[in-house]
C-alpha cells in the first residue's frame, strides 16, 4: 500500500518579492508608467525638462566668473552666463553702499539676531529674555552708528519708570493703577528733563561712537532684512492687540479694530509706501521729518500688523470655547487667561500663518525699490545701468531670485517643522 | 446697642478700573478718547501743514485738462481729456489686468494643483518645483524678469523685413511677437455678422435648456444622454452653418509690416503682457496650493464610498470630490484674486498705466494734489476689496452645509 498523501515538513525557501513591488523597475512602473495617461505625462515632462535644461545647464555651468565687464564676457564666450557681475558686485547686493570697513557691524547684528531670538523660541533659555529686549536698541546703534548714549537713554528711561513703579508699589503700597500712572509720569519726566543732560554728559565723559551711516547708504539684502525683521517684530504685539480687540465684547474697541484692519488690508502696500514717502509728513507736526527707512518701517509695520491680526484671530477662533470658560471658571482675569491659557494655544495654531505673513512681508520689501530705496531689485536695475554691465539680465535676476528663494523656502520649511514639533493632539 | 452696620458701598475712583461692572465702560471711554485725540491730532497736523504750504483740499483738479497721453486705453481719451477721465482710464486698465489675470491664474492654478496630486512621480515633482519657485520669489522680480524676457529676447519689428527675414510671424503668418508688443489679427465684423452672433446666442440658450432636460430625464428615468458631445454640437454646428450661409461675414485683418512698425491688427503692449503673465503665474502658484489642500481636505472615505458605488475616477472627481472641495477652495481663492488686483499696482515697474500710474502717478505729480489723489486711490482699492469681502461672505453663507 503506497502512501500518496504528502505533507510538507519543511517550509519552502522564501521567494524574493515580485519584481513589480521592490526593485527600481517596479518603482518606475508604478510611479511613471502606470497607465497610458501617466506614460504620456512622463514623456511630456521629460521632454519639457530637456528643453528647459538643454540650454540652461551649459549656460550656467560654464559661466564666466572673472571678466571685468560684459564686453569681456561676450568676447570670451557669448553663450555662457556672465556671473562676473555677481563677483564684482556681490557686496552691493548684500550691503548696498554700506562702507566696506564697517561690514562687521551688519554681520555682527545679524549673528546677534539669532542670539536674541533664542530666549523667545527656546524655553531653556527663557531666563535670558533681557537679551531679546536689549537687542533692538543695540541693532539700531550698530547699524546706524553715532553715539551709544541716545539709544542707551531710551533703555534707561524704561528702567527709570520701572523703578518708579516698583517704589510706588512696594514702598508706598499704592494700587496697581496708580503705580502704573506714576511709571508713565516718570517716563515722561525722564524724557523731558533728564534725557538730554544725561546724553550730553556721557557723550562728554565716555564717548563711545561708531561711524554714522546715512540711511541712503543702506541697501541690498541688508535693507530687506532690516525692514522685514523690524516690521514683523513690531507688528507682532500690535497684531495680537488688534486681534484681541476684534474679538472683544466692547463694541467701540471692536469697531475701531475692524475698521483699521479692513482699511489696511484693502489697500495695496505700494500705496502705503507712497504715503510713507509723500504724505506722512502731512500727518505729523509741522517741521518733523524723519528718516525714510523709519517711515517705511512704520508703514510696513502697520501693514503687516493688520495681516498678523487676522492670522491670530484665526488661531483664536480655532480654540474651543471650553478653554475660555475653563479659564474663567478657574477665576483668572481677562489678561491672565489670555496670557496663560488662550494665547499660548492660539499662537501655536497660528504659527504657519505667522510665518506666511513674514514670508510675504519679506518678499514685499522689494517694493521699496519703487520709492527709490536700494533693495536687491532696485540695485539690480542700478547695476545694469552701469557702463560695464549694461545688457546683463538673467545673471542678476537669477542671483537675487535665488537668494530670496533660499530665505523664503527655508523659512516655510522651518515653519512646517515647527508645526510638526509643536503638535500635541493625537491625530 | 448697636445695630449691624451694613457695608455701604461708596463709589471710589478705583472702582472704575477694579470693578467689572464699570470697567468695560471705562475702557471704552478711554479708547474712544484716545481714538478721537489721535484722529484730531492727525487732522490738525494735516490742516496746519496744508496751511503752511498754502494748499487746500480741493478735488476740482479732476475736471481740469490732464495734458498727458496714456498709451493703453479702453475708452476714448486724449491729452485734452480731464484728470478724472485719466483716472477712469487707469481704473479700467487695472480692472482689465485683474480680470484677465484672474482667469489665467485660475486655469493654471487648478491644473497645477490637481497635477501636483498626480500619482506620476515626475509630474508631481515638477509641479512642486513650479509652485515653490513662484511662491518664494517676489512678484516684483517676476514682473521685471518677464518684461525683460519679452523686450530683450524677442525680435525688433525690423527683423521681420526683407526677403529672408531673421524673424517670422507665427500661427499661419497671423501673429507677430516683437520687442514692442504682440500683434494679433483683428476680426472685422462685416454685414450679416449680426446673424452669426444671434445664432451663437440662440445656441447657448439651447444648450442651457438641453442640459436641463437631460438632467430631468436622468433623474426621472435614469437614462443618461451624452451631454458633452450634444452640447458641443449645439455650440458649433449652427454657428458654422450660418457663417457659411451668410457668406463669411467675419474676416481677419492681419497685421503687416509698414515702415518701422506693424500696422493693423490688435496691438498688445509688452508691459500689459508681462504684468498680466507675471501676476497670473505668481497667483496661480498660490491657487494651486489652495486647490490641492481643498482636495486633500475631503476625507478619503468619500473617494472609497464613491468607488464602491461603482463610479469611475473621473466621475468621482467631478461628482463627489470637487463639489465638496469647492466649499473649502473658493473663499481663499477669492482673496487671492483680491491680492492679484492689489499687486497689479506694481504696474509702475513696467510702465503700464494703471490707476496708480495715472491718478497716483502723473496726475499726482502734475497737480501736486498728493492728499486728494492718494485718498481717491485708496478709496478705489478699498471699494474693490470691500466688494470682494461682501462676495466672500455671501458665498460662505450660502454654501455652508445646512444643519451644522
Amino acid at each position: 500500500m503506497t502512501n500518496i498523501s504528502f505533507v510538507r515538513e519543511k517550509p519552502l525557501p522564501q521567494l524574493p518579492p515580485p519584481i513589480t513591488e521592490s526593485t527600481t523597475i517596479g518603482w518606475i512602473r508604478k510611479n511613471l508608467f502606470s497607465g497610458w495617461l501617466s506614460t504620456l505625462l512622463t514623456i511630456f515632462s521629460v521632454y519639457f525638462l530637456y528643453i528647459c535644461l538643454k540650454d540652461f545647464i551649459p549656460w550656467a555651468y560654464g559661466g564666466n566668473w572673472s571678466a571685468g565687464s560684459i564686453r569681456e564676457c561676450l568676447d570670451t564666450n557669448p553663450d555662457v552666463a556672465c556671473f562676473s557681475v555677481i563677483g564684482a558686485r556681490w557686496r552691493q547686493l548684500l550691503f548696498g553702499f554700506y562702507p566696506y570697513e564697517e561690514y562687521w557691524r551688519p554681520i555682527l547684528t545679524f549673528i546677534l539676531l539669532f542670539v536674541s531670538v533664542t530666549p523667545i523660541l527656546s524655553r531653556r533659555f527663557a531666563k535670558y529674555f533681557w537679551i531679546s529686549l536689549i537687542y533692538p536698541g543695540l541693532a539700531v546703534w550698530l547699524l546706524w552708528g553715532g553715539s551709544v548714549w541716545p539709544v542707551f537713554s531710551i533703555y534707561l528711561a524704561f528702567v527709570f519708570s520701572g523703578l518708579g513703579f516698583y517704589i510706588a508699589r512696594n514702598q508706598f503700597k499704592l494700587s496697581t493703577g496708580l503705580s502704573l500712572m506714576i511709571a508713565v509720569i516718570s517716563l515722561i519726566v525722564f524724557y523731558l528733563f533728564l534725557a538730554s543732560p544725561f546724553v550730553s554728559l556721557f557723550k562728554y565723559i565716555l564717548p563711545i561712537n561708531l561711524v554714522v551711516i546715512e540711511s541712503m547708504q543702506f541697501g541690498g539684502f541688508l535693507l530687506s532684512m532690516i525692514i522685514g525683521f523690524s516690521g514683523i517684530a513690531a507688528s507682532f504685539p500690535i497684531g495680537i492687540l488688534l486681534a484681541l480687540g476684534r474679538q472683544s465684547d466692547l463694541p467701540l474697541v471692536k469697531m475701531i479694530c475692524v475698521g483699521f484692519i479692513e482699511f489696511i488690508r484693502g489697500v495695496p502696500l505700494i500705496t502705503l509706501l507712497f504715503v510713507a514717502s509723500v504724505l506722512l509728513n502731512y500727518f505729523l507736526p509741522p517741521g518733523t521729518s524723519f528718516d525714510i527707512i523709519v517711515r517705511v518701517i512704520i508703514m510696513v509695520t502697520i501693514f503687516s500688523a493688520a495681516y498678523m491680526a487676522e492670522v491670530i484671530r484665526g488661531g483664536l477662533a480655532a480654540l474651543p470655547v471650553g478653554q475660555h470658560e475653563a479659564s474663567a471658571a478657574l477665576g483668572l482675569s481677562y489678561w491672565q487667561s489670555q496670557r496663560l491659557i488662550i494665547m499660548p494655544q492660539a499662537l501655536k495654531i497660528s504659527i504657519p500663518g505667522i510665518v506666511n505673513t513674514f514670508i510675504g512681508l519679506f518678499k514685499d520689501t522689494t517694493l521699496v525699490s519703487i520709492i527709490s530705496l536700494m533693495d536687491p531689485v532696485g540695485l539690480a536695475s542700478m547695476i545694469r545701468a552701469h557702463r560695464n554691465w549694461n545688457g546683463i539680465y538673467w545673471e542678476l535676476y537669477v542671483a537675487v531670485g535665488l537668494m530670496f528663494f533660499v530665505c523664503c523656502f527655508g523659512m516655510s520649511q522651518y515653519s512646517q517643522y515647527l508645526e510638526r514639533k509643536l503638535k500635541t493632539d493625537n491625530s | 446697642m448697636s445695630s449691624v452696620k451694613l457695608p455701604v458701598e461708596k463709589f471710589k475712583l478705583g472702582m472704575l478700573l477694579g470693578d467689572t461692572r464699570y470697567r468695560s465702560t471705562t475702557v471704552q471711554v478711554i479708547a474712544f478718547i484716545i481714538f478721537v485725540a489721535v484722529v484730531f491730532w492727525l487732522v490738525d497736523n494735516t490742516v496746519k501743514n496744508l496751511a503752511l504750504l498754502g494748499k487746500d483740499v480741493d478735488f476740482s483738479f479732476l475736471w481740469m485738462r490732464a495734458g498727458y497721453d496714456i498709451n493703453q486705453r479702453l475708452i476714448p481719451y486724449t491729452n485734452d481729456s480731464t484728470h478724472g477721465r485719466a483716472a477712469l482710464v487707469g481704473i479700467l486698465n487695472t480692472l482689465l489686468v485683474a480680470f484677465i489675470g484672474c482667469i489665467i491664474a485660475t486655469i493654471i492654478g487648478v491644473f497645477v494643483g490637481i497635477l501636483r496630486l498626480s500619482k506620476n512621480w515626475i509630474v508631481a515633482k515638477l509641479m512642486a518645483v513650479y509652485i515653490e519657485g513662484f511662491r518664494n520669489i517676489p512678484v516684483l522680480l517676476w514682473i521685471v524678469m518677464i518684461f525683460a524676457l519679452l523686450t530683450e529676447f524677442t525680435p525688433a519689428p525690423k527683423a521681420f523685413r526683407g526677403a529672408n527675414p531673421e524673424a517670422s510671424m507665427i500661427l499661419f503668418e497671423s501673429t507677430a511677437i516683437t520687442n514692442r508688443g504682440t500683434y494679433f489679427p483683428n476680426p472685422i465684423w462685416g454685414d450679416g455678422s449680426i446673424y452669426l452672433i444671434l445664432t451663437f446666442i440662440i445656441s447657448l440658450i439651447a444648450i442651457f435648456f438641453f442640459r436641463r432636460y437631460a438632467r430631468t430625464l436622468q433623474e426621472e428615468t435614469g437614462k443618461a444622454l451624452p451631454k458633452f458631445w450634444i452640447s458641443l454640437g449645439l455650440l458649433l454646428i449652427p454657428s458654422i452653418v450660418v457663417y457659411f450661409l451668410s457668406g463669411s461675414p467675419v474676416t481677419l485683418e492681419y497685421p503687416y509690416l509698414k515702415g518701422f512698425n506693424f500696422k493693423d491688427g490688435i496691438y498688445i503692449r509688452n508691459s500689459f503682457i508681462a504684468l498680466t503673465l507675471a501676476l497670473s503665474l505668481y497667483t496661480s502658484a498660490f491657487i494651486a496650493e489652495i486647490v490641492r489642500s481643498g482636495i486633500l481636505a475631503i476625507s478619503k472615505g468619500q473617494t472609497e464610498a464613491a468607488s464602491s458605488l461603482g463610479l469611475r475616477p473621473g466621475r468621482i472627481m467631478n461628482l463627489i470630490i470637487l463639489p465638496q472641495a469647492l466649499r473649502v477652495i473658493v473663499p481663499p481663492m477669492i482673496s487671492n484674486y483680491l491680492n492679484l488686483t492689489k499687486n497689479s499696482s506694481l504696474a509702475i515697474a513696467v510702465g503700464y498705466m494703471d490707476v496708480r500710474g495715472t491718478l497716483g502717478g502723473i496726475t499726482l505729480n502734475q497737480t501736486g494734489r498728493e492728499l486728494e489723489s492718494m485718498l481717491l486711490l485708496m478709496g478705489f482699492y478699498l471699494c474693490v476689496s470691500l466688494l470682494v469681502s461682501a462676495v466672500i461672505n455671501y458665498f460662505n453663507r450660502s454654501f455652508q452645509i445646512k444643519g451644522l
